[in-house]
């Protein structure tokens, strides 16, 4: 009797202490809780950076391996911010430490991954469609042909219009990787530390109407689903072209950007980028943001922007000085 | 005449209550924020000719006489408490010879950021986003932006364009203190301050749809006393009501770069619209 007893305290002691792993495992598992603002949307609100030394896209030979092991990661954690490979000629990266702006003064975000990109499995842009590559191909040539005539001629970036990495969607820069987040009933703004472009998104159960007005950076919209902000994104200005395609988005050209707090001080966001006038096929990634206290400073591009002017300066002096010389 | 004394007895109890209860209303009638205080969200605009001019002034051609009557400096009754500027006389003739040379130097035509507190008086709109723990401005005009520190105040670490915002309360009003500013002009008649000037704006909702708004600027360099600006803010209660995109750079650009254009490129007589 007695024994019967003990096999049976023992059966339900070791039940228990198997449920408690479970459950440990499970409440392992769950997704974290973000606090919430006073009228009950997730708090997403700070100053988040995104820096990172992962590039956009993969390196070809990485094949679909989408994240290093702690080893390789450990070996490559303070490489410089740079892209290895790109399929885009005027993505610039730079070496931070020409800036000062080695790893420890400047702490990156930890991200096992191989690249940015998730989505095609390789991690890599996939190719324009024939037509969009044709009228791609054809309007770098017109640019080029003029490409110092004026300010007007020069890139959206070098006339500090609109700077690529803002998006959406929004992508790790080599340097000023700051991003605040801000909230208030009914809005949440996404303000990029360069070029100090805050997009202000309504928050609705459905899409707004937006008048059919086209937008530099789109119209956006969000909506919480659960405790992600889901933003929508249509209705691109005809002088803005998405990465690396030269030419602008269709009128089903759609950006879909996930915002999710993963921790007391981290945020996760995810984007998708659809266009059937311009790929066959969606991409889209993600990457980590980590609050920081680090000051966000107001990046004056226009107001500094001394190499627009000196460009073309230049370039005019060239050619006086051929014309001289032909004399 | 016992009866006639009730009578008035009981109006002036119902023009008591009446009164309070319009003091009631017209405090419930101002948002607030679950911790109560006031909640100044909202898209937000001046509407009065300050940008012009903020001394008194009658209309005169503007800067750029081929536009017509468009181009007129529209008159206004001015915004600053005595209505002149307490300039001193060195930094008067400063603001002469901005005056004279508005159509090509005046920040806001080569789309500057507009500093504080011009960015709240230009005719375009702004908006509010007022969380539990912070306030941020997000200015149509130039995509400028600032955050106001609400929680944990610091002196400015770099001279700024839209200057380092700290906030706090006095009652229902959001007191800003602003420093840490570029040297910028203040109107479009070459008003102006210096870096070293300190910026005390004061919100105060009036109701719902109104803010009081008031700008002390000290600047000794400039000017032999501080002194104020005040007017109303009015929300934009269209519906669909929104800033829209104002990316100004490229209406600048011939105006600042013109002359490095390759000559034959087009663009020679600024007429845009012809």
């Amino acid at each position: 009797m007695m024994l019967k007893r003990a096999r049976s305290c023992l059966r339900f002691a070791a039940t228990s202490l198997l449920l408690l792993a479970v459950a440990t495992l499970i409440g392992a598992a769950e997704p974290y809780k973000a606090p919430r603002t006073s009228w009950g949307d997730p708090l997403i609100e700070g100053v988040y950076t995104n820096n990172t030394n992962v590039p956009f896209e993969r390196s070809a030979n990485l094949g679909d391996k989408a994240f290093y092991t702690e080893q390789e990661y450990a070996a490559r954690k303070n490489a410089p911010a740079v892209v290895e490979t790109t399929t885009n000629p005027t993505d610039v990266h730079y070496q931070t430490a020409d800036f000062d702006l080695d790893p420890e003064q400047n702490p990156m975000v930890r991200n096992l991954r191989t690249s940015i990109l998730t989505q095609p499995a390789n991690g890599r842009m996939p190719p324009l469609r024939a037509d969009a590559q044709r009228r791609s191909d054809a309007a770098r040539a017109a640019q080029q042909a003029h490409a110092f005539d004026s300010a007007q001629n020069r890139p959206l970036q070098e006339r500090c219009l609109l700077w690529a990495h803002e998006g959406p969607p929004l992508r790790p820069v080599g340097y000023n990787t700051l991003v605040q987040l801000a909230q208030t009933r009914g809005y949440v703004v996404l303000m990029t530390e360069m070029i100090h472009d805050a997009r202000v998104i309504p928050l609705a159960k459905s899409r707004p109407d937006f008048g059919g007005l086209k937008r530099w950076q789109g119209n956006s919209w969000g909506h919480w689903e659960g405790d992600t902000l889901v933003i929508e994104t249509t209705g691109f200005s005809d002088r803005v072209t998405p990465r690396g395609s030269g030419v602008p988005m269709g009128p089903e050209g759609k950006v879909i950007e996930k915002i999710t707090r993963t921790g007391p001080k981290s945020i996760r966001y995810e984007f998708i980028v659809s266009d059937p006038s311009l790929w066959d096929v969606p991409w889209g990634g993600e990457f980590p943001m980590e609050l920081t206290d680090q000051p966000l400073f107001e990046y004056a591009c226009h107001e500094g922007n001394y190499g627009l002017p000196n460009t073309l300066r230049g370039v005019r002096k060239e050619e006086q000085t051929r014309q001289q010389k032909a004399r | 005449m016992r009866v006639a004394a009730m009578a008035r007895a009981v109006i002036c109890a119902l023009a008591l209550v009446a009164c309070a209860d319009r003091a009631l209303a017209q405090k419930a009638a101002i948002p607030r924020m679950s911790g109560g205080k006031p909640d100044l969200s909202g898209i937000w605009q001046a509407l009065s000719e300050a940008d012009w001019n903020l001394e008194p002034h009658s209309a005169t051609q503007g800067p750029l006489e081929t536009l017509g009557a468009i181009g007129a400096v529209a008159p206004g009754i001015g915004v600053v408490d005595g209505g002149k500027i307490p300039y001193l006389a060195s930094a008067l003739a400063q603001r002469d010879a901005n005056r004279a040379k508005r159509r090509t130097e005046d920040p806001e035509a080569k789309c500057f950021m507009p500093g504080v507190p011009r960015a709240t008086y230009l005719p375009y709109p702004f908006q509010i986003v007022q969380s539990d723990t912070g306030v941020m401005i997000v200015y149509q005009f130039a995509g400028a932006v600032r955050t106001i520190a609400m929680k944990t105040h610091a002196e400015a670490p770099v001279d700024s364009w839209m200057g380092f915002s700290n906030g706090h309360w006095e009652g229902d009003t959001l007191v800003v203190e602003v420093t840490g500013l570029n040297a910028n002009w203040l109107d479009r008649s070459g008003n102006y301050a210096s870096e070293a000037r300190r910026v005390t704006e004061r919100y105060t909702l009036m109701d719902a749809d109104h803010i009081r708004y008031e700008a002390t600027i000290d600047d000794s360099s400039v000017f032999s006393r501080p002194w104020t600006l005040r007017m109303p803010l009015y929300r934009r209660v269209e519906p669909g009501a929104r800033l829209m995109d104002f990316r100004c750079v490229e209406f600048a650009e011939e105006l600042m770069y013109g002359d490095l254009r390759k000559p034959g490129t087009g663009k020679s007589d600024g007429s845009a619209g012809k």
